[in-house]
């Protein structure tokens, strides 16, 4: 009996693993709107950072159809659908999505790099974009292989070289790395291990010793990485964590007594769910930004007006935070995408291939960014179809115990670092998957 | 002397953790030596019996209640919670499954676990909410004898009183009170028991309700540890080698088994994990447990159960 009981016990393991389930389901959807499927997790291990970022995208989605009655007349319907952060559920609402609204799903973005792992697969066949702001593949930034992929901000080898060059800099100069030890502790998925290849060729280039410490998934045991870091002494951890992992990274750093300030996280481990957690022990601590900051902006007042003081909206609570703000640029880079395809196909609802042109010809000047609300959030972004990634720029903050400040100017990724391995590690997957790239001289 | 300071440090520090587990293995066991059934949901019940304490702290110390106060306030109404927790579960699943077989009551823990997590979260909100019960700094003793001293941090340490006081605790409740006989009397025959006047519904609702009482605890360890969130159901997970190793049936083997686990899978990630690319305490602590299931099917203190046909 008991043998019986753990072999269920171990099949139900699986089951544990999270539920995926649609949320809310749509309305009956009319003829003049844009569907705009939204993959979140409002549940489970990582909604604490999923919720704030979720709110942001709706609440901003909102705000256009309150403000602006949608865009250009065509109303956007919403719809979210729960993952969990788990690949196969994030797969499953892809599925059950992709095709509702007259014209189908304007675009995903998944909030994953495992779930866009497994939709990169999938869009070409479904002629479907795939919206990952600074996250998902590095390499993808390659538009003439990844023609559907848009890792819009910044990618994991931009944070790489961007973290790079702030440790440099606290130090006093790229000659200054010679020698250091710069140990990386992530988290042990895709995210997590994505950095490492632009980490070890800055490691070669600028001298220092690198080692990558993985911490399996959820990350709430991670005595082993810290003792273990506590031997090895380096100069600096960068912090490649999610959801619980980075609270927890940092109250085992404090418990070892490993500096804080001597921590960077890359983007996804520099919000206050991160933080508030570990209490004073996070005082000190370090992350990247993705350009954006924590706070409040133009748009903002225009969410207070047009959605709050309506009763409406999702995220009042957590407006303004880091994650909400990056869900805000999510919704923005997606909804302006769509509107620069509607300026070539009609002021009508689009299919995923249209918005693709869409994203592919966006070009958010500064003037456009103030104009929409987000001056002081985000720097101009211009996408093509050599470049998905349209920006290279970060920022550094800290955590002070109340809230973030910004400690840094922009940094600019080092594109003689970058460019290289999106050329080598794209061709290759080009290679793998028969996939002739297209020739960007040719495309418009 | 340097390598054999790091070496006691890791040992130290994977053995108190190993205790922390136990903390969330020793509900199993209640369940499982009183009832026969493997409670998936304890995980789950411990995240359940935390969003309870740490959200009714939160609203008493908002509303100017003196922190040892809310503290006490707190400890109630999460037991309440638990207690209702433990009567609903008995009143709508196990009752109508009594004299089911343990693969049905077995299913009937994995429904309870999805039940709990969704209903705690709703009700108590899914963000992550800090818990400082207990001190999380670190003393660094021996500190002449070892470069830099050796690390012991204080929260294992209370975790590990706790334990031992919880594993004493119930060694009396189930060898000297009438409830415990009782309980182990139905573990044995549920049919049997009733036969004899044992109230089999009362039993089955104080087993669940010790049972969310031990998860209480837990929660406070491990909530002042990572902070009370979801991911705390994964701690189900890391409480089943703690199981295979030291026997579903037995309280102490729970405490042995932590041990084993932590000491084992700390040992194992510092030293063998660093030669082959690290990330293997997570499943280490299974090879260990499936070690000891080939050699000793019921772990090293569990009842060997022979059944005739």
């Amino acid at each position: 009996m008991l043998r019986k009981t753990l072999a269920a016990a171990t099949a139900a393991t699986a089951v544990l693993s999270g539920a995926g389930f649609v949320l809310s389901a749509g309305p009956a959807m009319a003829q003049n709107e844009q569907f705009i499927p939204r993959l979140v997790y409002r549940t489970g291990a990582y909604a604490p950072n999923g919720i704030p970022f979720a709110n942001g995208a709706a609440d901003y989605i909102t705000m256009l159809n309150e403000r602006d009655g949608g865009i250009n007349g065509v109303k956007l319907v919403m719809e979210e659908c729960e993952t969990g952060y788990a690949t196969d559920k994030g797969v499953e609402c892809y599925e059950r999505l992709k095709a509702k609204g007259p014209t189908g799903a304007a675009y995903f973005s998944p909030l994953s790099t495992g779930i866009t792992f497994a939709l990169t697969e999938k869009a070409p066949g479904d002629k479907m974009p795939i919206l990952t702001l600074g996250y998902g593949r590095s390499d993808s930034r390659n538009g003439a292989v990844f023609a559907w992929n848009f890792i819009a901000v910044g990618s994991y080898w931009t944070a790489a070289d961007i973290a790079i060059q702030h440790v440099a800099k606290e130090l006093g100069g790229f000659d200054k790395l010679k020698g250091k030890k710069i140990s990386l502790v992530y988290h042990d998925s895709p995210y997590g291990k994505e950095p490492i290849p632009a980490l070890e060729v800055r490691a070669k280039k600028d001298g220092f010793i690198f080692k990558a410490i993985p911490v399996t998934h959820p990350g709430v045991e991670q005595k082993s990485q810290w003792l273990a870091i506590r031997q090895d002494r380096p100069d600096y951890v960068l912090l490649w964590g999610w959801g619980v992992m980075n609270s927890t990274s940092i109250k085992e750093a404090a418990a070892v007594a490993y500096p804080r300030d001597k921590m960077l996280g890359v983007w996804w481990s520099g919000a206050e769910p991160d933080v508030i957690p570990a209490g004073d022990q996070a005082k000190g601590y370090k992350a990247l930004l993705l350009q954006h900051p924590a706070g409040k902006f133009g748009v903002h007042g225009d969410i207070e007006k047009h959605v709050y003081a309506k009763g409406q909206g999702v995220g009042k609570d957590t407006n303004g935070q880091v994650l909400y703000n990056r869900g805000l640029i999510d919704s923005l880079i997606g909804t302006e995408a769509i509107r620069t395809a509607q300026a070539k196909f009609g002021n009508k609802p689009l299919t995923g291939e249209q918005v693709r042109w869409g994203f592919e010809n966006l070009n958010l000047t500064a003037e456009r960014i103030k104009q929409l609300g987000f001056e002081g959030m985000l720097k101009p972004i211009k996408f093509s179809c050599a470049d998905h990634q349209g920006a290279d720029e970060g920022r550094v903050h800290q955590w002070d115990g109340k809230e973030w400040k910004i400690i840094s100017d922009f940094y600019s990724a080092d594109r003689s670092v970058v460019d290289p391995l999106v050329k080598e590690v794209s061709a290759k997957y080009a290679a793998e998957k028969n996939i002739t790239p297209r020739d960007c001289s040719k495309e418009q | 002397m340097v390598v054999l300071g790091q070496f006691i440090e890791v040992l130290i520090g994977g053995l108190l953790a190993g205790v922390l587990y136990s903390l969330v293995a020793l509900g199993f066991v209640l369940i499982f030596k009183a009832s026969g059934v493997f409670n998936f949901a304890q995980g789950a019940m411990v995240l359940l019996a935390g969003l309870a304490l740490v959200r009714s702290l939160d609203f008493l110390a908002a509303r100017g209640v003196p922190m040892w106060a809310a503290i006490v306030l707190g400890l109630l109404f999460a037991a309440v919670v638990m207690a209702i927790t433990a009567a609903l579960i008995q009143k709508l699943v196990l009752g109508p499954l009594v004299n089911q077989s343990d693969l049905s009551l077995f299913m009937a823990t994995i429904g309870i676990t999805f039940v709990l997590e969704g209903a705690g979260q709703m009700i108590f909100g899914s963000d992550v909410y800090p818990l400082s019960l207990f001190p999380t700094d670190a003393w660094f003793v021996l500190d002449g004898l070892f470069e830099g001293g050796l690390l012991v941090n204080k929260l294992d340490v209370w975790g590990g009183l706790i334990a031992g006081a919880l594993v004493a605790g119930l060694a009396i409740f189930f060898q000297r009170t009438k409830t415990g006989r009782a309980l182990r009397a139905v573990a044995d025959d549920h049919a049997a028991a009733e036969s004899v006047g044992i109230p089999i519904t009362w039993i089955w609702f104080v087993v669940w309700l010790v049972a969310g009482l031990v998860a209480l605890v837990a929660a406070t360890v491990w909530g002042t540890k990572l902070g009370v969130q979801f991911s705390i159901v994964f701690l189900a997970l890391k409480a089943l080698p703690v199981l295979i190793i030291g026997g579903f049936t037995s309280v102490p083997g729970a405490i042995v088994g932590g041990l084993i686990v932590g000491a084992g899978e700390k040992i194992a990630e510092v030293y063998l994990g660093q030669q082959i690319g690290g990330g293997i305490e997570y499943w280490f602590a299974y090879v260990l447990a499936l070690a000891v299931l080939l050699v000793r099917p019921q772990g090293l203190f569990g009842e060997r159960i022979i059944e005739r046909i």
